[in-house]
Formats: C-alpha cells, sequence, structure tokens
C-alpha cells in the first residue's frame, strides 16, 4: 500500500515538472542584443541596383518616418518566407523600406524581385557584405529598425515572423 | 545533392532496422526457447554500417562545401581551416544529434558483442531498451532537426561557424562528452533490464561497472575540455561559471561517481540494489534533460543552439516518457532487499556517506539550475542564480565531505583496525589544520571558515598521498583517483583565495604600475589571417626580480559571420597562469586592459587528468 501511495506521489511530482517544463517552453528566450540598441547609423557608401548612384547613409531617412533597413539575398531561402511580410508592411505610409541586397548577382537579385515583388523604395548593393557587417549583421536575413532620430530602436535577427511582424506593427503606431 | 540523399535515405533504414530489431526483441522475449540472437547482431551490424554512411556524408559534405545540404550552409564557410569544417559536423544541433545516435549505436553493439555469455531475457531486454532510447533519437532527428535538409537554388556561399566555437579544445569536447552521455544509456537499459529478469547481483554489478567507468572517464575529461575551452577562449579569467550548461553536464557527472562507489558495494555485500538502480536511472534520465535544457532555447546560456520550440517539447515528451516507464518498471518490478546486513563502520558506510554527500551536491546544482524556470512560471518573476549560490552551498559541506572522503577510504571492507586507523587520522588532521593556519597567518587573515577548508583539503591530500604510497597494490586506480581529487580540491582552493585581478585603461605606449610588477603596452599591429583579421597587441611585464614576461593578446574580427572575439594570451607555469585580455573601447584609443595571476592553474587540469587515468586503470583491471 504504501509502495502504491509513494508511486503516486513521485508520478505526480514529474507530472507537475512536466507541465512547468512545458509551460517555460512557449515563452519566447529570443533577445536582441543591447549594446546595438540606441546607437546611430554608421556611415556607409553604397551603389543603387538599378543605376550606379552612390548612396550614404544621409540619403536613406526620410522626414518623420520610421526606416526598416532589410538585409536580403535572392540565395537565402528564408528571405522568401519574410518576403510576404514586407510586402504587407510595404502599405504602412510611416514607414521608409530599404533594401540591402547582401552578395549576390544583379540578374538573380532583378529575377527574385520580379517573381515575388518589390516592396522595397531604395535598394543598395553590398556584393562583397562588408557593409552588412559593418551594420552588426550575422546573416542574411536581418533586419534593422530606425526611428526618425536615425536611432537603432530594433533589431531582428532572422526572418520576419509573425511575431515580430506584429512587433513592428505595433512601432508604427 | 547525391550526398544529402544518401545520408537522408541510410538515416530512415536505420530507422526500419531499429523497428526491425525492437520486433525481434519481443519475439525473442515471448519465445524464450528460440534463438534469435544472430539475427539481433547482424541487424544491429547492419543498422551501425548504415549510421555510420549516413554520418560520412554529413562529414563529406561538410569538407567539400556542399552548401546544398542547409546544415552546411547555416554553420560552413569555403574559407574555413580544414579542421573546422570536419568540426562544423558537429559543432551544431543537427549534426551533433546524428553524432549522438552514431554513438549511441556504437554502444549498442558493443555491448552485445561483449556481453554475448549473458542470460538471454536479460540481454534481449537491455537490447530493447536501447533501441527504444535509439528509435526516439531517430525521430527526434528526421522530424525536427534533419541534418540532410536541401536548399534550392543553391547558394555560393555558408554562413559560417560561430567563431566561438572554433577551437581545438571544443571541436573534441562535444564528442567526448557525447561518448559519456550515451555510455549512461547502456546503464539505464542494463539496469531496468536486470530490474525485470531479477538479475540484480555482484555478477551484474561487475559487468555494468566496466560501462559505468567508461562513461564517467569521457563524461570527465569531456567536462574538463569544455572548462578549458572557457578559460582560454571566452576570455572571463575563470574555468567554471556554474553556467546551466556546464552544471547539465556535472548533474550526470555527480550521480555517476555516486554510482560507481555504490557499484562496489553490490559487488561484495548484495547490498543497496535499489538504490543503485535509481542512481543508473537518474544518471542517463539528466543526461537527456541537460540535452533537453540545452537543445529546447528554455535556458539563456552561452551555449544554446537556436531556439525552436517544437524540438524543446518532442525532448520534453521523450524525456518524461524514459521516467514514467523507469517508474512503472521499478515500481512493479523491485523488491525491497530481505537480509539487509547491519551496516557497520566499513567501507560500505563511507560510500554510504559519499553517497549521500553526491546527492546534496546534486540537488543544490539542479535546484540552482532549474529555480530559476520554476519561478518564471509560477510567479512570472526572472532571477538568475549565480556562482555565490553554489560556491555557499557546497563549500559548507565541503568540510564534512574531504574529512571524510579522507577517513572513510581509509577502512577496510569487513573489519578494520580501528583504533590505528583513527589516531593515524587525528595525527593527520592536526597536521593539516596547523599547515592551514601557519599559511594564512603568514597572508593575513581570511577568515575561519576559509582556513577550515583549506585545513579539510589538505587533510585529505595528505591523507591520499598517505594511501597511495601504501605498499600493497589493491584498489591502486581508486587511490589514484582520489589524489587526483584531493589535488583538485587543493589547486581550485589555492586558485581562488589567492588569485589577484587588475583591469585598467591602457593606450599604446602606456605603462601601469602594480604593486611588485608594471606592464607596459609596447605596440599594436593587424595582419591578416586565413578566415580572420586579428589585432594583436604587445604588452612587457616587468617585475620586481627582473623577470620580464611578454604577453600577445589578440581581437579577432571573423568575416563569417562577423563577430569579434578578444583571445586572452596565458602563460602557463607550474605555479601560476598570467592571463591577459583586452578589448577596444568605443571612440577612444583605449584599450580595455584585464590582467589577472592564477596560482596553480595548470593543476586544476593535471588533476581532472589525474582522475580520470584512476579510472582508466579500473577499467582495464575490470578487462581482465
Amino acid at each position: 500500500m504504501s509502495s502504491k501511495i509513494k508511486f503516486i506521489s513521485i508520478f505526480c511530482f514529474f507530472v507537475f515538472c512536466f507541465f512547468i517544463f512545458f509551460q517555460s517552453l512557449k515563452e519566447s528566450k529570443k533577445y536582441t542584443p543591447k549594446a546595438l540598441m540606441d546607437k546611430k547609423i554608421i556611415n556607409f557608401k553604397m551603389k543603387q541596383l538599378d543605376s550606379d548612384e552612390i548612396i550614404t547613409e544621409k540619403d536613406i531617412f526620410e522626414i518623420n518616418k520610421i526606416t526598416l533597413l532589410n538585409i536580403w539575398s535572392s540565395w537565402c531561402l528564408p528571405c522568401r518566407e519574410e518576403h510576404k511580410y514586407l510586402t504587407e508592411l510595404k502599405m504602412n505610409t510611416r514607414l521608409n523600406m530599404v533594401g540591402i541586397n547582401y552578395k549576390d548577382k544583379k540578374k538573380n537579385a532583378q529575377n527574385f524581385l520580379s517573381e515575388f515583388g518589390n516592396p522595397y523604395s531604395l535598394i543598395l548593393v553590398d556584393d562583397d557584405g562588408k557593409n552588412s557587417i559593418n551594420f552588426g549583421a550575422y546573416g542574411v536575413p536581418e533586419t534593422f529598425i530606425y526611428n526618425s532620430k536615425k536611432k537603432l530602436i530594433k533589431k531582428i535577427v532572422g526572418p520576419i515572423d509573425l511575431k515580430t511582424f506584429n512587433e513592428i506593427k505595433n512601432i508604427l503606431k | 545533392m547525391i550526398l544529402s540523399q544518401i545520408g537522408y535515405y541510410s538515416l530512415i533504414f536505420v530507422l526500419a532496422i531499429s523497428i526491425l530489431i525492437l520486433f525481434f526483441c519481443f519475439k525473442q522475449l515471448k519465445f524464450l526457447n528460440k534463438n534469435y540472437y544472430s539475427n539481433l547482431i547482424n541487424l544491429n551490424f547492419l543498422q551501425f554500417l548504415l549510421v555510420v554512411i549516413s554520418f560520412f556524408s554529413l562529414i563529406f559534405s561538410f569538407l567539400n562545401s556542399q552548401f546544398i545540404n542547409k546544415t552546411v550552409y547555416e554553420n560552413s564557410h569555403t574559407t574555413k581551416p580544414f579542421f573546422y569544417k570536419l568540426s562544423g559536423t558537429w559543432g551544431n544541433h543537427e549534426g551533433s544529434l546524428l553524432l549522438w545516435i552514431l554513438v549511441l549505436i556504437i554502444f549498442c553493439l558493443l555491448f552485445l558483442f561483449t556481453s554475448q555469455k549473458k542470460e538471454k531475457k536479460y540481454l534481449t531486454l537491455t537490447l530493447l531498451f536501447q533501441q527504444i532510447i535509439i528509435l526516439g533519437f531517430l525521430i527526434f532527428t528526421l522530424v525536427t532537426s534533419n541534418p540532410f535538409d536541401i536548399i534550392f537554388p543553391i547558394p555560393n556561399e555558408g554562413l559560417g561557424l560561430n567563431p566561438i566555437l572554433q577551437d581545438p579544445a571544443l571541436a573534441v569536447h562535444p564528442p567526448i562528452l557525447y561518448i559519456g552521455y550515451v555510455g549512461c544509456s547502456i546503464i539505464f537499459s542494463s539496469s531496468l533490464a536486470a530490474l525485470i529478469s531479477q538479475n540484480i547481483n555482484g555478477n551484474w554489478a561487475s559487468h555494468i561497472k566496466k560501462w559505468a567507468i567508461i562513461s564517467w572517464i569521457f563524461l570527465t575529461v569531456g567536462i574538463m575540455l569544455g572548462s578549458i575551452w572557457a578559460y582560454y577562449e571566452l576570455g572571463w579569467g575563470g574555468f567554471w561559471f556554474w553556467d546551466p550548461v556546464e552544471n547539465v553536464s556535472l548533474m550526470p557527472w555527480l550521480t555517476l561517481t555516486a554510482l560507481i562507489h555504490s557499484l562496489a558495494v553490490i559487488e561484495k555485500k548484495s547490498q543497496l540494489k535499489g538504490w543503485v538502480i535509481i542512481l543508473s536511472i537518474s544518471t542517463f534520465v539528466l543526461s537527456v534533460a541537460g540535452t533537453f535544457l540545452v537543445r529546447s532555447g528554455i535556458l539563456n546560456s552561452i551555449h544554446t543552439f537556436a531556439n525552436d520550440p517544437q524540438r524543446g517539447i518532442f525532448i520534453l515528451i521523450f524525456l518524461f516518457l524514459l521516467i514514467f516507464l523507469s517508474l512503472v518498471i521499478f515500481f512493479k518490478f523491485h523488491k525491497q532487499d530481505l537480509n539487509i546486513n547491519k551496516i557497520t563502520l566499513t567501507n560500505d558506510l563511507s560510500i554510504l556517506i559519499n553517497n549521500w554527500f553526491m546527492m546534496y551536491f546534486l540537488s543544490v546544482v539542479l535546484i540552482g539550475t532549474i529555480y530559476p524556470i520554476f519561478l518564471e512560471v509560477i510567479n512570472d518573476t526572472k532571477i538568475s542564480v549565480g556562482p555565490p549560490f553554489f560556491n555557499k552551498l557546497i563549500s559548507i559541506f565541503l568540510i564534512p565531505f574531504l574529512l571524510f572522503m579522507g577517513f572513510g577510504a581509509s577502512l577496510g571492507w569487513l573489519k578494520s583496525n580501528f583504533q590505528k586507523i583513527y589516531f593515524q587520522n587525528v595525527v593527520l588532521f592536526f597536521i593539516s589544520i596547523t599547515i592551514s593556519s601557519y599559511l594564512f597567518l603568514f597572508i593575513g587573515d581570511k577568515g575561519l571558515f576559509l582556513s577550515l577548508i583549506m585545513g579539510g583539503s589538505i587533510y585529505l591530500f595528505l591523507a591520499t598521498i598517505r594511501d597511495l604510497i601504501k605498499r600493497n597494490k589493491q584498489n591502486l586506480s581508486q587511490r589514484i583517483s582520489h589524489f587526483g581529487f584531493s589535488l583538485l580540491v587543493l589547486s581550485i582552493l589555492f586558485n581562488s583565495i589567492f588569485s589577484e585581478e587588475y583591469n585598467f585603461n591602457l593606450s599604446v605606449g602606456e605603462k601601469f604600475k602594480l604593486e611588485k610588477e608594471s606592464i607596459f603596452f609596447k605596440n599594436i599591429s593587424m595582419t591578416n589571417d586565413k578566415n580572420f583579421k586579428k589585432v594583436e597587441g604587445v604588452f612587457l611585464i616587468k617585475s620586481n626580480n627582473n623577470k620580464d614576461i611578454i604577453l600577445k593578446p589578440q581581437l579577432r574580427i571573423y568575416n563569417q559571420p562577423v563577430i569579434i572575439t578578444s583571445e586572452a594570451d596565458i602563460l602557463s607555469t607550474l605555479y601560476s597562469d598570467n592571463f591577459i585580455v583586452m578589448n577596444k573601447i568605443d571612440d577612444s584609443n583605449m584599450f580595455n586592459i584585464r590582467y589577472q595571476k592564477k596560482p596553480l592553474m595548470i593543476w586544476i587540469w593535471i588533476s581532472t587528468i589525474i582522475i580520470a587515468l584512476g579510472g582508466t586503470l579500473t577499467f582495464f583491471k575490470y578487462r581482465k
């Protein structure tokens, strides 16, 4: 009899543990490195995708708009997944979207945009990836959001998903 | 393309064979008079071949930089040196799971080959449990983390292996630790099998002790390598941070250590049966729990791989299935020992006490690691449990532990000449207390508590040396391990009490004066290496006794992915380590310098090797 009670109590204890862990798994532990936050955008010079015009960090911002900088590439699989969110964000008039085409071939990049649509108001070319590196990007895709004072307020490592999409929408409110 | 497919399909065949083996196991259990044993061995061998093919196709994908494979694309780069391309294979979640499966199957095969003479029912049951574990991991790998996923179009270049992981110690650390973990799976399966077939006796204990010791050796070395990596690569100037992932590797080590000691009791006296089973089960369960905590991203730590809740839920369910399975089996088949001999003041009492201490240390580590998770769920508050918690709770019990360990190991198995041993130990104890108090008088007051711990560890050190130089060859391996352990405790103590750390800012050409030394920042140079840019500073350290040291710490700017790491430069001698690390301060030409002197650092590694060496000797003794 006592063995049964022991068994049941131990069993219940582990069931309890299971639910605690299960609950804890649901809460995301992703976070943005704090070091980059509130920093001003770095200086850069990049060519445009469709023309040879040189663009610097001063040219990408528009007055009273939030600027979203998205690093993408035609060969990057997750970039395709996040593209639908970018296309939807394009509708928002408070947002200015700039793409940085990372280590890509011009032709492939253009094919990508004609296939999936172009959400960006401006596309810069970063063939050797150096500029993205200077931004503090780990890889593609990565998204940087700057406020109207040109300060970084959010960084998303990896593709934009439904959750981060909603967070961006909240920023735009 | 072709490599990925070979790898993927062979893995599926491995899964099919696993199911087939399970089927034969059930058949064998049903018809005990028939013999399916050769079938089982053949199937296992086939399974082994297929998993090797699968593993090698992943390795070749990495070596040839085949970026069509998603795992390769995410974790490798063409400019990576050969060695890190190779270690990239298991430096990521998917590849390391494949490695885990490979080792599981190899161990299963080895077990079958080495224990053919054992009873059929026991063997089949062990195989059954082992294959259940293999099956679980196979399904997990194929469903949530397939290492052979394909990307199309093929990217030109990979994303690179995290530079922090590009270190020789870390390249071999996971495989070695895995061998340790997986060895525990054999102990788990075998103890459940022995429980069902009512086979727990001295014979079984000697048989399973080999596996326990093998796993223990690999766990010890694996933990040490991780710690070496943390010391040399992370540049934090310590070797143990009570990081959740470190804790997770320590927990199975504690239970395994307790298990090895308790197995000795069963071998000689057929006692502690239930306890041994509980230890065997919890060792493996803790290993899987470790995998869960590391891989699910439930904890924030430097080690956590990509977070994917689906993976976490899968391992969680698998983990608790294992727990419930073993609970049911334990309560159904375990019977209380009927003729419990009185436990006397001999070696088995000291082993029992050892076990209590191990359990205490285990619960401290366990609670410290998972308490924050519980609190966050129940109370929605975030806390982090840091080193002070562990240090405080463990050091208090360390004093009696050290004393018992020195005393207990000198007791004989059956009868001891109590008075003689008693006298010897008391004398040793007083000698060590005297040494310790002199030491503290010499360097100034550091408190009663520290001098007691120091006294205890000096006592253990002397006692183990006394045991080590005894004439008789009996238990030599145990004495070596105990000696290693006492050396470890002593060097950790010296290291933590007498370490000096200085933190200051310097620019090139400046000098910083310490009490006995001066540090001169001579110059700085920049060079390009194969996959990173290197900024190297040269520091000249002049001490009063005219021994000059030159240290060259580096900053490395890796190109794929871009991460800046600081490489410490360390000069190790037998007495102490000089450790220097520099960091650039933004918007100025100053560098932040951290200079540390760590006495007896190298002895921490040496003593761990001695501990493992003792284990190795035992292993060879048991092979005979």
